[in-house]
């Protein structure tokens, strides 16, 4: 269980994007876009190889926030923009901090960072209730 | 990839850009007409094609290495963050879809927006959702852009709001951002200049169209020599005949090109557009030439490398064309 303060940064999570993570994160989210499962038809529509469908990214970047505040963490609202497009062969380098505090509820800036830039950032608003010792 | 708020697809651009923030925006007579597609219906009455369910938490927590332990067991919760992966049609498609919003669509296709990329996706969840939990959803069309241009290509920003219900409560809000678009035409690769043929070299070139490196001999005093030349530079004598080469070869030295850039002579090796290595290479015969070290990053270059002739075909000014290219050997580094 971490504290709630202003300024904490969150550990860093490296998440290597495989193609396998790129094919399963979509089916696991129900997206047979052909761009996250078929290089040959990702690269005729412009792309150098399949890439990341947001709702891996979005899950990615819930768990990475859960993960630091334990399971007792209650997600309220995950906001993300998507930049840069994670490929097979990157690796995506999450990190966090807190910047607002209200009671048992923080607001977390999340970045996800590729070798081409930011593929993801974000807010998450997160409730953590107090745990009795 | 014709599309829809219930299928999701990242950005395809490979640019660090973020195709949220466009540079440039004008209003159009398409743009008016999809403006008032505001407010109307995109999916009345959506129905989850699975109630919330204990398998498909797990393959979600599987590929994502979320162990959460509040999303297994009695009292297990679905992560939130799936909360779209719900709504979602499948491979067998989308029910409770308007007539309105296809037609949103059909004019976005229409008009050659036929690329769509997902570009935000803002989720407010309100209550947990559980395995039995039954799905229906509203998804109504919040906004649609002005004609926007991005690196990726000219579109529209077409925002939609589904909200989320769970055995009929509200459960969640789920607001997604779509960008389609014509994809911009990429580029063909830049070409490399036609290497000039003349009488004195054009048996080095034949060799090279036969994927032969062929080096000079002086038939007076058997003296190699490359590049090739009319006469002898140690007896004089304008008589000769050639000898190929094993095509095995070291850097005896090297340049790296940083600036101006020069994509065509650039190698994968090195990135889309980066600097390259130039190669002075001394062939195994003793004559040196000058190429280009592929396969090997330009800062990975070194004196002494051992290399290996490749015959590997360009993109010339002057149509394809097959050029010795030296690439260094495994294990020789």
């Amino acid at each position: 269980m971490a504290a709630l303060t202003v300024g904490t940064e969150l550990a860093p999570l490296t998440i290597p994007v495989t193609r396998t993570l790129i094919v399963a994160g979509a089916i696991a989210s129900r997206d047979y876009q052909d761009v996250h499962h078929d290089a040959e038809l990702a690269r005729q529509k412009g792309a150098p190889d399949v890439f990341m469908n947001i709702l891996t990214t979005n899950g990615l970047v819930g768990r990475y926030v859960t993960d630091h505040f334990g399971p007792t963490a209650v997600l309220r609202k995950v906001a993300i923009r998507l930049g840069a497009p994670n490929h097979p062969g990157d690796t995506m380098v999450l990190t966090g901090r807190i910047e607002a505090v209200d009671g048992d509820t923080a607001t977390v800036h999340v970045v996800g960072a590729n070798g081409l830039g930011h593929h993801v950032t974000g807010a998450v608003t997160v409730t953590v209730p107090e745990v009795t010792p | 990839m014709s599309e829809d708020p219930g299928q999701a697809v990242g950005p395809a651009g490979g640019e660090p850009d973020t195709p949220g923030e466009p540079a440039a925006e004008t209003y159009d007579e398409l743009g008016a007409h999809l403006k008032e597609f505001e407010g109307r219906p995109a999916a009345v009455a959506g129905v989850g094609k699975d109630p919330v369910n204990a398998p498909m938490i797990r393959h979600w927590c599987e590929v994502l290495g979320d162990t959460n332990p509040a999303y297994s067991g009695p009292g297990a919760v679905a992560p939130p963050t799936m909360l779209q992966a719900w709504t979602m049609g499948g491979l067998s498609g989308h029910q409770g879809r308007t007539g309105a919003y296809d037609g949103l669509l059909a004019l976005l296709d229409e008009a050659g927006c036929t690329a769509v990329v997902a570009t935000d996706c803002e989720q407010e969840y309100l209550r947990p959702l559980r395995p039995g939990d039954e799905i229906t959803f509203d998804t109504v069309v919040e906004t649609v852009s002005g004609r926007k241009t991005t690196k990726l290509g000219t579109g529209y920003f077409v925002t939609t709001r589904t909200d989320v219900r769970a055995n009929g409560e509200p459960a969640g809000v789920h607001r997604f951002r779509i960008l389609k678009y014509a994809p911009a035409r990429r580029k063909p690769p830049a070409p490399r200049p036609r290497p000039v043929v003349n009488r004195d070299n054009a048996g080095f070139w034949q060799g090279v169209a036969e994927h032969r490196l062929l080096v000079q001999r002086c038939t007076g005093c058997g003296t190699l020599r490359h590049p090739w030349l009319p006469g002898c530079n140690a007896c004089g004598s304008p008589e000769w005949d050639t000898v190929e080469a094993s095509g095995e070869g070291t850097v005896f030295s090297y340049v790296v090109m940083h600036h101006p850039p020069f994509p065509a002579f650039t190698d994968a090796a090195s990135g889309p557009a980066g600097p390259y290595a130039v190669g002075l290479i001394e062939l195994a015969e003793g004559v040196r030439m000058v190429s280009n070290v592929v396969g090997t990053p330009y800062d990975k270059v070194r004196v002494g490398l051992p290399v290996r002739v490749e015959f590997r075909r360009y993109e010339t000014t002057g149509g394809p064309l097959d050029l010795p290219v030296f690439r260094a050997v495994p294990g020789g580094e």
